[in-house]
Formats: C-alpha cells, sequence, structure tokens
C-alpha cells in the first residue's frame, strides 16, 4: 500500500508567533517543528504499512526550513519525502497549496492520502478536502480510527453528537484527529537513519504549473491588536478565592 | 449584490448556525438566499424565510444525507454556476468544512476559514493568535468567494417573511456517492447541552486522571444549569468523548460563565470559548495564558480547589443570599 502523508512545517507551537511587515507569519529564523496534528496522520500512516506492507511518502510544501518537518517524519519511519520549495510560493492560499500538492501528488500511484485535520498555525480546515475534490477521490474527515481491508478505506468519523462509521473505496483521503494514533517518538536509530533517507526537492518549474495557478486570492491588509479586556483578579488557592468565584457566580445570576 | 447562505439541516430543521449566517448576510443588504440540501430541506425553508433568505434553493434528497460532502459541492456547483451569487457562507463545522473545501476546487474561487466578521463581499474579518489580533483579509478574484464563519459570530433574528423555494434537481453522478455513512452512533452527556447551558465548566489535563471529570460533574450539579466540556488534549487522550470538546475543532460556546479547570488556554481552545460573558480560570500554573482571559483566576491544584468551589457556592446558597 502506496500512503502519502501531507506534513507542514509550523512555527513552534509553543512559542510566540509573530507577522512581519507584509503581514505573512514569520517562518524562517523562528523555532520550527513538523506540525503536531499532523504527525496523528504520519503515525497512522506508519501503523497501516507495519500491519499490510507498503510505503509511507512525507509531501510538503515550504520554505527550505520546512525540510526539518520531513526529516522529523522520516525519523519516526516514514520510506521518503518530498518537499515543494519556491520562492514563488510565499504567500500561498489554501488554492494554491491545494493545487501545488495535488500536482505532487499525481507524479506516482498511490492507494491512500492522509492529513491532519488542520494546521496549528493557520486552522483553515479545508485544504484536505480541496485536494481530495482536485484529485477526484472519496474522503473521510475527522477520522479517529482509520482501516483498510479489501481495497477499502474504513473510518470511525467524529460528528457533533458522537461518531459515523464511514467507508469509502480506495485510493481516497482522510484526515484523522489527535485520537486515531498516539505518535511515535523517533528512536536513535531512526533518527540517523532518517539521514539517508531519499528527500526530492521540487520546484514549481517541475511540476509544469502555469503562472496564474499561483497567484493567491487574498491577502491581509491589517492587522490589528484585539481590545483587551481588563486583567482579571488572579488569586492564590484560598478562601477569598473561593467567595470571589461565588459572588461571580450570584453577580451572573448562575446560583 | 446577491449573498447565499449554504444552510445545514436535517429533519429537526435548520441548525441555528444557518439562521446566525442569515442574520449577517441580511445585514449586508442585496439578495438573500440559503441553499440546503438533504432530508429536512424543503419542510426548513420556512424557518429559513422567516430569518431573512428570500430564496431558498432545497431538495430533500437522500443522497445528500450520507454523500460526505461531494454531492453538495457538485449542487452547489451547478446552482452557482446558473444564478451567479457574490459570496457563499458556511458554518465552520464539520460537514460545511469538507463541503466549502471541495466547492473551492470545483469554482478556483477565494474561500476563507474562521472568519468572526464579513465586511462585504469582498473582505472578511478572523482573529489569529488566540484571538489577540484581528486580522483584516481582503478577498480577491473571481466569485462567488467562499466564507466559512465560526459558530456564535452572529445573533439569529427572526424578521419575519417568506421564502420563495426553488427546487433542487441536479442530478448526482453516481461516482461522486461511493463514500457512504454506514452507521451512526450518538454519545449525548445527560444536561443541559453544552451550547445552550448558562455555565460551561471544561476540564483538561490538569485533572490528571479521568477520573476526576466526576469533580466538573459535581460542580455542574452544584450550579445546575451547567454542562461539562473538555479540552482537545483530554479528548485526544480518550478521556471523555469528542462530544465534549470545546475549541477551534469542537464546540464553540458562549455561556454566562466559563470555568475552566486545569487547561492551559492554547489557542485551539481559546477560540471556542473566548466570547463567555465572565470566565473563571483555575491552574497549578499561575502563568498559564488561560489566566489572561480570566475575570476570577484561582491559582492552585483543581483537585483541591473544585470542592472547595462547591461547598462556598452550597453555603451560599444555604445562606440566602441570593435566590435560585
Amino acid at each position: 500500500m502506496q500512503i502519502v502523508v501531507l506534513v507542514k512545517y509550523v512555527p513552534e507551537p509553543l512559542g510566540t508567533p509573530t507577522l512581519g511587515d507584509d503581514f505573512l507569519l514569520v517562518r524562517e529564523g523562528v523555532d520550527g517543528a513538523l506540525d503536531p496534528g499532523d504527525e496523528y496522520a504520519v503515525e497512522a500512516a506508519l501503523q497501516l504499512v507495519g500491519a499490510q506492507g507498503g510505503e509511507v511518502t512525507l509531501v510538503s510544501m515550504g520554505p527550505e526550513v520546512a525540510m526539518s518537518a520531513i526529516r522529523k517524519g522520516l525519523s519516526m519511519g516514514a520510506h521518503q519525502g518530498i518537499l515543494v520549495s519556491d520562492p514563488s510560493l510565499r504567500g500561498a492560499d489554501a488554492l494554491v497549496t491545494a493545487k501545488v500538492l495535488e500536482a505532487v501528488v499525481r507524479r506516482n500511484p498511490f492507494d491512500l492520502v492522509l492529513a491532519g485535520v488542520e494546521s496549528t498555525d493557520g486552522y483553515t480546515g479545508t485544504l484536505p478536502m480541496t485536494v481530495a475534490e482536485l484529485l477526484g477521490i472519496p474522503s473521510a474527515t475527522f477520522a479517529r480510527t482509520v482501516e483498510v481491508s479489501d481495497g477499502t478505506l474504513r473510518v470511525e468519523r467524529q460528528t457533533e453528537g458522537g461518531f459515523d462509521v464511514v467507508e469509502c473505496p480506495l485510493p481516497a483521503l482522510a484526515t484523522v484527529t489527535g485520537s486515531a494514533a498516539e505518535p511515535r517518538y523517533p528512536t536513535l536509530k531512526g533518527i540517523m537513519s532518517a539521514k539517508q533517507k531519499p528527500v526530492e526537492q521540487v520546484s514549481i518549474g517541475d511540476l509544469g504549473l502555469a503562472a496564474d495557478v499561483l497567484k493567491p486570492s487574498q491577502r491581509v491588509t491589517a492587522a490589528t491588536p484585539a481590545p483587551e479586556k481588563g486583567p482579571g483578579e488572579i488569586l492564590q488557592a484560598g478562601d477569598d478565592a473561593y467567595t470571589k468565584v461565588a459572588d461571580l457566580l450570584a453577580d451572573a445570576k448562575v446560583i | 449584490m446577491a449573498v447565499w447562505v449554504y444552510a445545514e439541516v436535517s429533519n429537526d430543521g435548520p441548525k441555528p448556525s444557518a439562521l446566525e449566517l442569515l442574520a449577517k448576510a441580511r445585514a449586508l443588504g442585496g439578495d438573500v438566499a440559503a441553499v440546503s440540501l438533504g432530508p429536512g430541506a424543503t419542510a426548513s425553508a420556512n424557518e429559513l424565510g422567516e430569518h431573512g433568505a428570500a430564496t431558498v434553493y432545497a431538495t430533500d434528497d437522500e443522497a445528500y444525507e450520507d454523500g460526505l460532502g461531494r454531492p453538495q459541492a457538485f449542487a452547489l456547483e451547478a446552482l452557482a454556476r446558473e444564478h451567479s451569487p457574490d459570496v457563499i457562507f458556511f458554518s465552520t463545522s464539520y460537514d460545511a468544512r469538507d463541503v466549502a473545501g471541495r466547492l473551492q476546487a470545483r469554482l478556483g474561487t477565494t474561500l476563507m476559514s474562521n472568519a468572526t466578521d464579513v465586511p462585504g463581499n469582498d473582505a472578511a474579518q478572523t482573529q489569529i493568535f488566540g484571538g489577540s489580533r484581528i486580522v483584516d483579509v481582503a478577498l480577491e478574484g473571481a466569485t462567488p468567494r467562499l466564507v466559512l464563519v465560526r459558530p456564535k459570530s452572529f445573533v439569529a433574528e427572526r424578521v419575519g417573511g417568506s421564502a420563495n423555494v426553488v427546487s433542487v434537481d441536479v442530478q448526482i453522478p453516481d461516482d461522486l456517492r461511493s463514500a457512504k455513512r454506514v452507521e451512526r452512533h450518538e454519545e449525548r452527556a445527560a444536561g443541559p447541552k453544552l451550547e445552550d447551558a448558562k455555565v460551561v465548566i471544561a476540564g483538561g489535563r490538569g485533572l490528571q486522571d479521568p477520573s476526576n471529570f466526576r469533580l466538573l460533574e459535581e460542580l455542574a450539579e452544584a450550579i445546575g444549569d451547567a454542562a461539562v466540556g473538555a479540552s482537545r488534549a483530554v479528548v485526544d487522550a480518550g478521556w471523555v468523548p469528542y462530544s465534549y470538546q470545546i475549541g477551534q475543532t469542537g464546540k464553540a460556546v458562549r455561556p454566562e460563565v466559563y470555568i475552566a479547570v486545569g487547561i492551559s488556554g492554547a489557542t485551539q481552545h481559546v477560540v471556542g470559548m473566548k466570547a463567555s460573558k465572565r470566565i473563571i480560570a483555575i491552574n497549578r500554573d499561575g502563568d498559564a495564558p488561560i489566566f489572561r482571559l480570566a475575570d476570577v483566576g484561582i491559582v492552585g491544584d483543581a483537585l483541591t480547589v473544585v470542592p472547595k468551589l462547591i461547598e462556598a457556592i452550597n453555603s451560599r446558597r444555604g445562606s440566602g443570599g441570593v435566590a435560585q
């Protein structure tokens, strides 16, 4: 089974993100990592090929530093990576990104595409479905379990009130939640061998995409601080604090 | 200007988000239409009309019920090419995200996710970095622009009026129906729903063990009209079902009082509860970001603090100081 995992390099999730003068997120010169949401997808893919054989290919679009996200996935056990890095992609929006990823995924036969539900920096949450539609394949999102048997993908899809069981024929795309798989820590051996694994660097020219495909259709025009509410009262645990909470609940007329 | 709302419906009627979106669509002026696809669509048209839709494009076809986004995107593309709306609003919900993502591929127009306001058909606003910055985004290129709005960004308003119902007659090709919902499972908690409760109490990693969620249930009982929710971290860890999750993925809530217990305040969580009227935070780490949002914060161990709060609430009631 050939599994492609779409992965993203994001600024360190626990760090303090900043916007540049162009209102784009600063991605270079700051600590970054493989998006934690994508680690679940990498792990789910590794478990599937671990049980059934096959290969996991990581596909990413981003600046040169995004290579470290691919290396992380390779150190977990993925087999190879493809990074699309091109100065013309700076400021790419979701549609541009989807078209680029589609073009990369199409280059080789695949059975399953996995992705996180949404990125930890942008939270757009629609990109995998746009890729699926461009590829012309069915999909199942918000998967908390992922199984493949007899050419059929079967997932438990989270819903607002519980979960649905969804099935579709391969090739297909699924987005996985954090419940799908607990990401493994790379072993020292994994980290060493990741350095030897093949990572192909691809430019836009290599993909044969026309220039008009790369034109973003949205841009940030302003970023202003949200109105802050005044600082609250932060108290050490103790009777004063408990009284304050009871006061607040009474003021709000909920007790 | 023609503004469309992708109105999610079920046999119980339109989802609240559809009515919220109609309120904004109406406020923008121009022609407002709703598109509702699947069982319950035709029966929902009345209510959509009363909330401001002049036209409702509707079909009860079951192909949309189990289609998981593909049939909906196909039909929306056909309708949009026929009627040329300027903008289509979606809720940032599980199902609507799938539909909008696919529709973007079919139309090739721009898509803006997580909008918190929509000033017009060429701009949208969102909040980033846990709601600390407001970002204005210009929407450019061909129409219709697709805007996904966070639930509870607008207030639904019944304005009267009735919709002209237009039957949708789009043939969905068989190969777009290959994904199927084969089972449905509900995991509902007892008590008021998270979205409706006056008080929401949410637990996170600071509770240390799933069994300690019992403390939050006890606190909810002491308060009365309260529901228990959770952060993504503990839902992912399997402590409580996904239906408890509050945040970017999960539910958006806007209660009178929000009590965050053992939750650090990651962006993921904050965007789902920041609009609460009053916020109480309990965390062992005095530097936890959640305290920046709190009206009252208690630095302490949740397992010690929550039972003390229950005592304080009960004694306040017992003293007769405030009527229920």
